[in-house]
């Protein structure tokens, strides 16, 4: 798609440049796993499992001092619009692990277990933008529901500058736009304010980056609402008997 | 001014603000930031007078002395065996704790417990580094043999042990089964096969519904419908030793649970581990 520059701009699926796909998020889907989550933003999809505490080998990457928090983002071969993406870890899947490890890290407090991991599992069996974003957020979700401390949830969205047009969480329309996007993903913890994700991918001017964390901030205030809701959600059961 | 922002008994979620103000104390799950109360993990508030503290209703096992556990061993060493906990460690088991007869140095241990036995032991300490000394000497502590083992919700073990083993018992009784429930949410069951069977639905339907009201009357109900009896598993559990030691209650126990005398292994098999076909 192209655009030429003082067109004025509509989003390509009609929404407002502030509004975030639909959000669909639920706790405790995965028997198995001590904690898990699903988290649907539009089409992308993101699942994430959380095992852990347990004891970590090799032992050389064993921290006395306090647990390590162990991420792997792994898209599904069928996930994505284009190819087939080829399974396996890629460059590209080894810095969005490292990155959400970033993300998420500073809201845990894994003091209690030295020496032990906890493993989160993010797999993607469907994509379309936004999916280290959508990543975030069901591991934080998955990693409340494994009953880790930690301080608050993350939310994450990303935000993109189209032709000086600030909006809220691209798709993959939105995100293949010609000349080049901008495109800011942001993980937010809303109880100290905190930005625990900010990448960049493309160029953007200070002034809009200003406007951008505003914009990705509030989202992921909505976007937090929605994943307590998930997680109460689970227990409902509970408070009816109540 | 403090004030508590949400009803007792609710669900919270980590991050989610608690009270306001200095008048309340921040307890267990929760912390506090400038002056907000404020939850890290995930759990049903409780307003303890002015503190406030969270029962987490999910997480790991967290190994504490004096638990009562079953463990699985998984590796045979000079001095003892390393026992699996069913939480972030493992636990040593050291000859000494576990053997009341002299054993020579260098022995060959396995004739007491193999890789794959379950025992049930008592954690004598936890260090600040989480190393976890297991001991068996106590009543109803031992190997166990035959049975069934199935993993529970180690934060539903209190609710399936019940008030003085009066859940427990209300399974043992209807389905004849000998049951130990572990601490760490690893539980024992032992009799005819198929009141087993309604043992672990019974336990899987407590870990589901305990938190709603009326939960003995729906497991009682639940045993009359299922064709729980008694009577079948007699037979199998007619020499059986006491093995009440996971109500922690106060009677005297039989020692003839507590005879290790070396025997051969190959031909005793342990518990089968059960799952949900997974």
């Amino acid at each position: 798609m192209k655009m030429t520059k003082h067109e004025k701009f509509e989003r390509p699926d009609g929404r407002k440049m502030d509004e975030i796909r639909p959000i669909e998020a639920k706790a405790g889907i995965i028997k198995r796993a001590d904690g898990s989550a699903m988290f649907r933003i539009g089409s992308t999809v993101a699942y994430a499992s959380v095992h852990g505490p347990r004891e970590l080998y090799p032992k050389f990457l064993q921290n006395p001092g306090k647990g390590i928090l162990r991420c792997n983002y792994n898209m599904m071969p069928f996930s994505g619009s284009g190819e087939r993406v080829r399974p396996g870890g890629s460059r590209r899947s080894k810095e969005i692990s490292m990155v959400t490890e970033n993300a998420l890290m500073p809201v845990l407090d894994l003091s209690e277990f030295p020496n032990a991991v906890v493993d989160v599992f993010i797999e993607l069996p469907q994509t379309d933008a936004g999916s280290r974003c959508a990543g975030i957020c069901a591991a934080s979700m998955a990693l409340a529901d494994a009953g880790i401390v930690m301080k608050d949830l993350v939310a994450a969205v990303s935000v993109g500058n189209i032709n000086g047009n600030l909006v809220v969480d691209l798709n993959k329309d939105e995100e293949d736009i010609e000349p080049a996007v901008a495109d800011i993903p942001i993980a937010y913890v809303l109880s100290t304010k905190e930005i625990t994700l900010l990448q960049m991918d493309g160029p953007i001017s200070q002034e809009d980056l200003k406007k951008v964390l505003e914009m990705g901030t509030k989202a992921c205030e909505k976007i937090i609402e929605v994943q307590r809701q998930a997680l109460k959600d689970k227990y409902k059961g509970d408070k009816d008997a109540e | 001014m403090g004030e508590i922002l949400l009803k007792e008994k609710e669900i919270v979620i980590p991050g989610e603000e608690l009270a306001r103000g200095l008048d309340y104390l921040p307890g267990n799950g929760t912390y506090r930031s400038n002056d907000t109360i404020r939850a890290c993990r995930l759990g049903v508030l409780t307003i303890d007078g002015r503190a406030i503290k969270i029962i987490p209703l999910t997480g790991n096992y967290n190994p504490k002395r004096d638990d009562v556990i079953i463990g699985k061993v998984i590796d045979v060493s000079l001095n003892g065996w390393r026992i699996e906990t069913n939480s972030a460690y493992s636990g040593l088991l050291s000859v000494k704790d576990a053997v009341s007869e002299y054993v020579d140095r260098g022995a060959d241990l396995t004739q007491y417990f193999v890789i794959g036995d379950y025992v049930v032991a008592r954690i004598i300490n936890v260090t600040s580094q989480k190393l976890i000394d297991l001991g068996l000497k106590g009543p109803g502590l031992r190997k166990l043999s035959g049975g069934r083992i199935i993993n529970v919700n180690t934060n539903k073990v209190p609710r399936i042990i019940g008030k003085q083993g009066s859940m427990v018992s209300l399974i043992k009784d209807a389905t004849g089964c000998r049951i130990i429930v572990g601490q760490n949410g690893i539980v024992w069951i032992q009799g005819d096969p198929k009141q087993e069977l309604i043992a672990i639905r019974a336990i899987h339907i407590i870990e589901e519904e305990s938190h709603l009201s009326g939960l003995t009357d729906r497991i009682n109900a639940f045993l009359k419908d299922s064709g729980a009896d008694p009577s079948a598993s007699a037979a199998i559990n007619a020499d059986a030793p006491s093995d009440d030691i996971s109500q922690q209650s106060e009677q005297s126990h039989e020692s003839s649970g507590y005879d290790r005398r070396p025997q051969g292994h190959s031909y005793n098999r342990g518990p089968r581990r059960h799952s949900n076909g997974g």
